[in-house]
């Protein structure tokens, strides 16, 4: 059985040579004439292509937003796709979510709200079943920023958001407050089509493998070195839609459940790579709470419902923002072959721009972060961009220090995105700190080293020169920012003044 | 017992629904690309070229006509017509002949089965080039003397020497970037082939008369021949005026060759890298001014980047300087205005249509004056307003007659308590020493009406069907701003019926002619005019009608919400629509409308461009990183003129919408060209328009409703573009919070957009500054 099988709407689909690079949009609106979902960039960054995936998670049926533009129609199997044409009732009324915004006056043009209508529908039916929500009162201020965050995936050219915000403050409550309707049958079906076992099919030219265990795609991956490994897709997805690119081969990691697993030992927390930002930050955020803002920061709802922490690091980019994070504290990755494992740090698997420490061969498995436990251990993450929500850093900063009793520097991890060819730790300054006590005058001497630390490039995200200011400025800001009696700093994601 | 009145509910000012709006949030909304796609179609890719200037040498298409799925390949030699899509003046080629002059100019067109295969075919076209130097930025060209047009020049007074003699004097250079449209939806055109030589045009175009008079003049047929429709667009800002005759030319070149069906869909980086922008600006000003801030005599010299061609930049050019003077009597003025022609792709309309760049210059001059004197900006602003009884002649000899401005500046200050607010920054600026605050109060008074006389005009087309149904089509086109719910309820109104009697219909060429396009934020004052002249001339004949039929006065004639009062009688409205049919009065007309009162003389620079104007004020509070550069909106407060609002939610949507594009055009949105002409930010993902997150937290919006002293339609005013210049306070909002580095002593002059990037420069010129001056 190597087909394809998925729900669209309440329809069975099964397909049984399918490109493994048909997106999910394009399948959507050419092969299934539903144009309801559209197209607005093909990039993963406007949202009005945005559809909810139901899939099992514990024999719940757990809903997320996507971007259907980036998405590969091959990865539905064993999930029900959910398009905005399926969410009026039998009886012809709207879903919560699609009649709060016409309450609202929440379209103009028209064109983004059917991914609005979706984001809000993905959040609606989660909370729905999600009791624990439930007892909270929400404030109008926390309504604001969690509608903010669901909906950072979603451009709107017209409105202004102020409409889509007040549509989503009304269907909000009223998710909590409605019982979810029976969801046994979709739960039924979805267990009788889950892919239990390896897939493999072909399409002209193309082939798609879909191990369901590590020594699966092991085997695969050493018989098939250029292939194209595939899991959250939100790169891939852009090499296929923005730069026209044809891959043979893609063998997909997301159907193999050994790879979601998220383990967390006494000292250190493991991430698998199949495992979403989305899955991922809960527990990152518990563990490392001065981390969230930086994981909101981070592109958007969809994208993190899709995208993996690990393919971020495997795709190598100098300006992905989980690196320098991870780098800094310290963590390891492990690299899986039919020959066995490697266990590295993180920093030595960025070899320089574009060149990987990672054999064909090999995939990652998985990335391992220590805890910072209860140690004096100093650690703050920045992320810089030319707009708050979902953008690309311009520069991204993770620092780790470690102070003995003197309050001098034990340990200096530093490392910066965006500030080379690679995420980079900037040694000299880190070994100038080493032994100095910790100071303001200290920091601010060691800031110039940083100058010799890197030489950034101008681009159209930041200049040259503003990426070093910024390098700088940051270094004095987390030094005041761990004093205790510090002044505001800080601007936080809803726009108030915050003493960090 | 006399009865309760009884009102229409969805007349003139009620908050209807968007027409559409259930059909938005259901996807049964059908854009272009949605349209079932009709048999044989083929889909085509525009190639283009990746030099800003140079001249052809090579242009070997035979491998690309032998790819797999091709069924066309068109270049300039296949043009039967005219090589040209100009608007208003020849030189916007529709491909490239011999001479290429921006990088994403279409140099020949592949048309396949799919998409991929015209893409893919396009790539083995063999192109050579000869590069000749190219200028790209507005002080190259300005330094070359290059420009699409003639300068301008309007001068009152004596500038000159005013200047010299003036007490205070400053003088300095504002950069304004430019913006993309960033709709929603991308440019789209669908041909499909008739009888004849016939062609039906799908286009997603602000201006359908002129897609099918480009069309017929490019393929050289008659007018009658093409025909345009378009429901709707999927977001339009003035982007989709002049443009979309260039796609919707390329698919009807692509039918008529090979007379099957076309489409044109550009992906979002084509759109971006073919399609024209808002003007980058750079505006030089030198202001004298007395020791309270008054403007004694100020000159400006303002020169932007048209592109390689004139298209609109005439009018847009000449709106920038109809709109230097913003809410301000310049007494000793001159203005200057240089059409700069670049080899970047031809800059065209937005918004505003170069009135919002002007009014950042002379708002930057105010805050200017206010750091120098050491005032509060607002204080200056407000002795400067226009006066209502004197000061009161714009630089263009209009009388400035309906200024509300200073009411509209009284309430705002009051409801947004401005004054406490400022102090209160102030003193958490002193205390702060790493985040700091700034706010700004700027006004706008924007001149409504086509500064291009001849497109004031309207027409519509009402027909009521026997039983009693009613018909609605006019020229306006529907891009998410609401028009077509205006005008039905305007039609509404005069009839007395609810809304949902009305069937709103896509805008034809061959339904209503010769139409201006909409924009100008016009269509509704215009189309809404014409459709209420086609309404009343059908009430009038069955009054007439009515009056005979039942032997009564046509005073005695009246239309209610409950039906139409004849004499004593209540009948409905259906029934006298009916009984109107079987007594042969013809129940189908146009209306027509043409805008009254204006005129203007381009050669002396004077005359009354504009029929009224619109007014309003926003007050923006922000707070700066100055680690970093990055900030928040945290508040804003508006007051904006409706005049009699048609639809008070309607119009709180183009003013909350305007606000946040005008905030993002001078925040985030920033348009990068590389040395080589290159646009390099053409996509989402390095092209930010505002987010979610990036709206103000505490938005207080108001709508002054008093109505229009002009006889516009039921006194209502136009609210398309203005409200986007109220965006420009965040910008001095910005540049406020920058200045209280060094305590107000001087100002930082960031440019604009105001990115984190140039915020955090001003920040780091001020603080060396500020170290300068204790040392
Ligand atoms: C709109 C948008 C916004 C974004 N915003 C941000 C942002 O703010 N910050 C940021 O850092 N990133 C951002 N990204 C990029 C980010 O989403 C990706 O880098 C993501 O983390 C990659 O994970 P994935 O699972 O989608 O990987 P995929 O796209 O599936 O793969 C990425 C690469 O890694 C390889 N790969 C994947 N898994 C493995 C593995 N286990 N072993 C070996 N190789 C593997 C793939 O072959 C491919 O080369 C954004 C992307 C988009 C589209
Ligand atoms: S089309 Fe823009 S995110 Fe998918
Ligand atoms: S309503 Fe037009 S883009 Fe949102």
């Amino acid at each position: 059985m190597n087909a394809i099988r998925f729900l669209l709407g309440q329809k069975l689909i099964e397909l049984e040579s399918v490109s493994p690079t048909l997106t999910v949009l394009n399948y959507l609106r050419y092969e299934q004439k539903k144009i309801g979902t559209k197209e607005g960039c093909a990039e993963g960054d406007c949202g009005a292509c945005t559809v909810g995936i139901a899939e099992l998670k514990d024999g719940q049926l757990h809903y997320r937003a996507v971007n259907a533009c980036i998405m590969f129609l091959v990865t539905l199997d064993g999930k029900q796709l959910l398009t905005v044409e399926d969410l009026k009732t039998a009886d012809g009324n709207f879903h919560p979510v699609q009649q709060s915004m016409v309450d609202c006056h929440a379209s103009q043009c028209g064109f983004c709200t059917p991914g609005f209508v979706m984001s809000g529908f993905a959040e609606f039916q989660n909370r729905q079943c999600s009791p624990k929500n439930r007892l909270k009162t929400m404030s109008d201020e926390y309504q604001t920023t969690q509608l903010t965050q669901i909906f950072a995936g979603n451009l709107c050219r017209c409105t202004g958001y102020g409409p889509i915000i007040e549509a989503g403050k009304s269907w909000l409550e009223q998710a909590e407050n409605t019982p979810p309707q029976d969801r046994a049958c979709i739960v039924a079906v979805l267990k009788a089509i889950e892919p239990l076992e390896s897939k493999q099919q072909r399409s002209d030219e193309q082939t798609y493998i879909q191990p369901s265990s590590v020594s699966e795609l092991t085997e695969v991956l050493a018989q098939n070195p250029n292939a194209t490994l595939l899991a959250g897709g939100t790169d891939v997805g852009l090499w296929v839609t923005k730069q026209h690119k044809i891959l043979n081969q893609v063998i997909y990691l997301g159907q193999i459940e050994a790879l979601k697993q998220i383990e967390c030992s006494s000292n250190r927390l493991e991430i698998g790579a199949a495992v979403t930002y989305s899955e991922a930050m809960p527990i990152l955020i518990q563990h490392f709470p001065m981390m969230e803002e930086y994981l909101y920061r981070h592109s958007s709802t969809q994208i993190r419902n899709s995208g993996t922490i690990v393919g971020n690091i495997a795709n190598g980019s100098p300006i992905g923002d989980m690196p320098p994070a991870l780098i800094a504290l310290n963590a390891q990755i492990t690299l899986t072959s039919q020959t066995g494992q490697r266990i590295i740090l993180l920093e030595n698997y960025f070899i320089s721009y574009g060149q990987q420490d990672r054999r064909p061969d090999e995939f990652i498995e998985k990335v391992s972060i220590p805890l910072l436990g209860k140690s004096s251990a100093l650690f703050k993450v920045y992320k810089i961009s030319k707009r708050f929500e979902q953008d690309i850093s311009s520069v991204s900063a993770a620092f780790y220090i470690e102070l003995d009793d003197t309050q001098h520097i034990q340990t200096a991890r530093l490392c910066y995105g965006g500030m080379a060819g690679t995420p980079l730790r900037a040694t000299l300054t880190e070994q100038t700190l080493i032994g100095q006590l910790w100071t303001e005058p200290t920091l601010t001497d060691a800031a110039l080293l940083l100058a010799e630390d890197f030489s950034p490039l101008s681009d159209f995200r930041a200049s040259k020169e503003y990426r070093l200011t910024i390098a700088m400025n940051l270094l004095k800001k987390f030094f005041i920012q761990s004093q205790d009696q510090s002044p505001p700093t800080q601007l936080s994601i809803t726009g108030d003044v915050t003493c960090a | 017992m006399p009865e309760p009145v009884l009102e229409i509910k969805t007349g003139v000012s009620a908050s209807v629904k968007h027409d559409s709006a259930s059909k938005h949030v259901s996807g049964e909304a059908v854009y272009i690309d949605d349209l079932p796609e009709p048999r044989n179609l083929l889909h085509v890719y525009i190639a283009q070229s990746t030099q800003a200037h140079a001249k052809i040498l090579k242009l070997d298409l035979s491998a690309v006509k032998q790819a797999d799925g091709v069924g066309a390949v068109l270049c300039a030699a296949d043009i039967p017509g005219k090589n040209d899509y100009g608007a208003v003046v020849d030189g916007d080629p529709i491909f490239a002949n011999a001479l290429v002059e921006y990088i994403g100019q279409p140099l020949f067109a592949v048309a396949a089965e799919q998409i991929e295969q015209a893409r893919r075919a396009a790539q083995l076209a063999v192109v050579e080039y000869a590069p000749l130097p190219a200028l790209i930025h507005v002080k190259e060209a300005l330094a070359a003397r290059s420009f699409v047009l003639p300068s301008k020049k309007f001068q009152r007074g004596e500038p000159a020497i005013q200047l010299a003699q003036s007490a205070n004097r400053l003088h300095g250079e504002i950069e304004i970037g430019g913006q993309d449209h960033f709709y929603l939806e991308s440019n789209i055109a669908l041909a499909i082939p008739g009888e004849d030589n016939d062609l039906k045009i799908y286009s997603s175009t602000q201006h359908p008369t002129e897609v099918q008079h480009c069309c017929a003049r490019v393929l050289d047929v008659p007018d009658h021949a093409i025909n345009v429709e378009v429901r709707r667009m999927g977001g339009g800002f003035g982007g989709k005026e002049s443009q979309p005759a260039l796609f919707a030319s390329i698919a009807a070149l692509v039918s008529h060759h090979t007379k099957r069906p076309s489409k044109v869909r550009l992906d979002r980086d084509d759109d971006m890298i073919m399609t024209g922008k808002r003007h980058d600006y750079l505006i030089h000003y030198d202001v004298g001014f007395t020791d309270e801030g008054r403007i004694r005599a100020i000159h400006f010299e303002a020169a932007s980047r048209c592109g390689m061609s004139a298209d609109l930049s005439g009018s847009i050019n000449d709106r920038t300087m109809f709109h230097l003077d913003n809410a301000y009597f310049l007494e000793h003025v001159s203005i200057e205005s240089h059409r700069c022609k670049t080899h970047t792709v031809s800059n065209t309309a937005f918004r505003g249509f170069g009135g919002p760049q002007g009014m950042v210059a002379i708002e930057r001059v105010i805050d200017e004056i206010a750091y120098h004197l050491g005032k509060d900006p607002l204080a200056i602003r407000k002795i400067n307003y226009y006066g209502v009884t004197d000061r009161n002649i714009t630089p263009y000899d209009m009388k400035v007659t309906d200024n509300i401005l200073p009411e509209i500046t009284a309430e705002l200050e009051k409801t947004s308590n401005y004054a406490a607010r400022r102090t209160e920054i102030k003193r958490f600026n002193q205390h702060s020493l790493y985040l700091k605050k700034g706010i700004a109060l700027t006004p706008v008074k924007f001149g409504i009406s086509f500064t291009a006389t001849h497109l004031n005009q309207a027409g519509a087309l009402i027909h009521i069907y026997t039983d009693g149904s009613i018909h609605l089509n006019h020229g306006g086109t529907e891009m998410g701003q609401g028009l077509f719910t205006k005008v039905a309820q305007i039609v509404a109104q005069e009839f007395q019926v609810e809304i949902d009697r009305i069937k709103i219909t896509a805008t034809t060429t061959d339904k209503v002619p010769n139409t201006a396009p909409t924009a100008a934020s016009s269509g509704c004052d215009l189309n809404g005019k014409a459709a209420q002249n086609a309404a009343i001339i059908l009430k009038n004949r069955l009054i007439e009608f009515a009056a005979k039929q039942y032997g009564v006065e046509e005073g005695g004639v009246i239309f209610t919400a409950r039906g139409v009062h004849v004499g004593g009688q209540l009948i409905a409205f259906d029934e006298l629509v009916k009984q109107a049919y079987f007594a042969r009065v013809s129940l189908s007309t146009t209306g027509f409308y043409s805008t009254p009162k204006i005129h203007f003389d381009p050669n002396s620079g004077k005359g009354h461009p504009f029929f009224y104007f619109a007014y309003g004020a926003a007050v923006s509070e922000v707070t700066v990183d100055t680690f970093t550069g990055e900030y928040k909106v945290d508040r804003v407060d508006i007051v904006h003129d409706c005049g009699t609002s048609i639809n008070p939610a309607i119009d709180t949507g183009q003013i909350e919408g305007g606000f946040i594009q005008g905030m993002g055009w001078l925040t985030t949105e920033e348009l990068v060209y590389d040395a080589k002409g290159a646009l390099r930010t053409h996509a989402p993902s390095t092209y930010k328009i505002p987010t979610c997150g990036d709206r103000p937290r505490k938005m207080n919006i108001h709508l002054r409703c008093v109505p229009n002293r002009e006889n516009s339609v039921y006194r209502s005013k136009a609210v398309g573009e203005p409200p986007l210049m109220l965006g420009i306070s965040v910008f001095n909002a910005l540049n406020d919070a920058v200045a209280s580095i060094i305590n107000y002593q001087a100002h930082p002059r960031i440019d604009a957009p105001a990115t984190p990037e140039r915020v955090l420069l001003a920040c780091e010129r001020m603080r060396q500054r500020g170290d300068n001056h204790d040392a």
